[in-house]
Order: C-alpha cells, then sequence, then structure tokens
C-alpha cells in the first residue's frame, strides 16, 4: 500500500529520512517491550505467590473471626472493636518502572501499641486470634495491593507498546519503502524518456 | 508526597474485623451503595482500596475504571465466605492482556 506522492527528488529525499527515524523508533519500542515483558513477568510471579498466600491467611482469619463473633453477642464484639487501637497511615510515592509510574507504597504503623481494643474479660479466644493474624497481615496486603496495581498498569503499556510496534513494523515500513521504490522507478522512468526524447530530437536535427 | 488512607469496604461482617486495625471500614449492603461507596472513596485520600469479592464481582465494571489509574489501588479480598477465584482471574487478566497468552497460571493443570 504506497501513499500518494508527486514523483519527485525532493519527496523521495524526505521519505527516505522518514524511513531511518521510523525503524530507529521501531528498534527502540522493540527493545522498550521486551524489557517491559520481562520485568511483567517476575512482578506476575510475586503477584501471584503473595495473592495465594494472602487469600489463605485471609481465610484463616476471617473464619476465627466468624467464630469469635458466633460465641459472642453482636453488641459485645461491636463494641469491642469500635475504637480501634491501633492507627495505619500510608504513604504513596511514585515509581518510575520503564516510564510507568507506578505507586510505591511505605507504611506507617504505630509501633508499640497494643493490637487489642478491648479487655480480655468478655471476649473469647478466637477474636484475639483472628485479630493477631489480621495486624500480622496489613503489611502483606498492602504489598499485594502495590504489585497488583503495578502489573496492570504495565499490562496497559505493554499493550500500548505492542501496538505501536505493530503499526510501525507491518504499515509504516512496508508502506514508506513501497513509496520509495515506486518514486525511484518513475523518476528512472522520466530519465530514460527524457534519453530516448534527446536521441530521436539529435537525429532530426543531424 | 502526603499522607493517604486505607479503606475496606465489604458486608458488614467482614470489614467489622478489620476495623480494629486502624483503616477506615465501609460497610455496604447493596452493589449500588458498593458503586457510590468507591467513587466516593476515589475522590477522596484513598489509594488503597480492599474490596471483598463478594461485592466486587456484581460491580465489574467499576472495578476496571480504575484499572489504568495510579490511584486508588483496588485490591480484591476474600469475603468471609472464602474466595470465589476472581481476585487472581484478575491477575490472569493482566496476563492476558500483556503477553497475550496465559503462560503463569496454564502450568497448574500439568503438575
Amino acid at each position: 500500500m504506497k501513499t500518494r506522492v508527486n514523483p519527485t527528488r525532493m519527496e523521495l529525499t524526505r521519505l527516505k529520512r522518514q524511513i531511518v527515524v521510523a525503524r530507529r523508533g521501531h528498534k527502540l519500542l522493540k527493545d522498550k517491550q521486551d524489557e517491559l515483558i520481562k520485568k511483567f513477568i517476575d512482578l506476575i510471579k510475586e503477584n501471584k505467590r503473595l495473592r495465594e498466600e494472602v487469600e489463605h491467611d485471609l481465610e484463616m482469619a476471617l473464619k476465627s473471626f466468624t467464630m469469635a463473633r458466633s460465641q459472642m453477642p453482636q453488641e459485645v464484639l461491636e463494641e469491642s472493636l469500635m475504637i480501634p487501637a491501633a492507627q495505619v497511615n500510608i504513604d504513596v510515592g511514585k515509581q518510575n518502572i520503564m516510564s510507568v509510574n507506578v505507586p510505591k507504597i511505605d507504611i506507617h504503623l504505630q509501633e508499640g501499641s497494643n493490637i487489642y481494643s478491648y479487655g480480655l474479660a468478655n471476649t473469647s479466644a478466637e477474636l484475639d486470634n483472628a485479630i493477631s493474624i489480621l495486624s500480622g497481615m496489613l503489611p502483606k496486603m498492602l504489598k499485594l495491593s502495590e504489585i497488583e496495581k503495578t502489573c496492570q498498569l504495565m499490562a496497559d503499556e505493554i499493550e500500548k507498546t505492542r501496538r505501536r510496534v505493530n503499526a510501525l513494523e507491518y504499515v509504516m515500513i512496508p508502506s514508506m519503502e513501497e513509496t520509495i521504490k515506486y518514486i525511484t522507478m518513475k523518476l528512472d522512468e522520466n530519465e530514460r524518456s527524457n534519453i530516448t526524447r534527446l536521441m530521436k530530437i539529435k537525429e532530426m536535427v543531424m | 508526597m502526603s499522607m493517604y488512607k486505607i479503606a475496606v469496604v465489604g458486608d458488614k461482617d467482614t470489614v467489622l474485623a478489620f476495623k480494629s486495625l486502624g483503616v477506615d471500614i465501609f460497610p455496604v449492603l447493596s452493589d449500588r451503595e458498593a458503586s457510590f461507596t468507591i467513587t466516593r472513596l476515589a475522590k477522596e485520600n484513598y489509594a488503597v482500596i480492599f474490596i471483598t469479592e463478594q461485592i466486587a464481582k456484581e460491580i465489574p465494571e467499576k472495578i476496571d475504571q480504575f484499572r489504568s489509574q495510579m490511584l486508588p489501588a483496588i485490591t480484591l479480598i476474600p469475603g468471609n465466605q472464602g474466595t470465589f477465584g476472581i481476585g487472581i482471574g484478575e491477575v490472569k487478566k493482566s496476563v492476558e492482556k500483556a503477553i497475550g497468552v496465559d503462560i503463569i497460571f496454564g502450568k497448574e493443570g500439568e503438575e
């Protein structure tokens, strides 16, 4: 598929310059894509592992919690948890992986404070168990959140890059090559017809 | 860098467990309510939103809406009814999107 252009020498030089840029761009993007995929695969493996871990632990914690709920009256349970003992804040920074901005989460836990927000008299041991598992899990959950988001953003970027690489490789570069060929042929043809014309005139003049 | 907050959205019985950790909990009853809550939380200073799979499976389009944004990060967690495999399905979706075929999870069948 060649583009419609005037077969002139100027157009030819312009196209030749353009194709050099396109080829270089293609190579760069291809490298970027390879590197992104390499990083992505490492991350996604980590993501999968972490998710399985978190889901497993969380299920255990919630099972304990459900048990606790069945052993205690609803009001007592809600009252026990009403005022949280811990305070969690997070900092979110930006990290740049291959020109993809991904969040980086830092957790600020108040250290040393008691994780149980209630007295031990009215509550069951199952509740203590659930709370202790959960509070240990929070950093892991945040890490999962961070990695999962990173993977999603990188997947987007990989898709975008792949489209660009393919557009250059299969559409733009072949089309330019064809156009260049067309112009060279046309110019050669003009040259030849010019020579024949000159020869003819020379014959007539002589 | 400013301070961000963490939210847990889900059914009342599940989110209550997270209350003692110091994160903000948002019990929701219907998927409409969940959808509104997420929109609201995204506008406020919440960087991480954990949502239970039971709720998440009712509002997939709302979750997809934030997929390509840096913040907030919406993460699916299993509720007190156990996991439905949606959370891991989201990971799978990322792989398929990026690579075209699923090369990470396909192995499980062979083992």
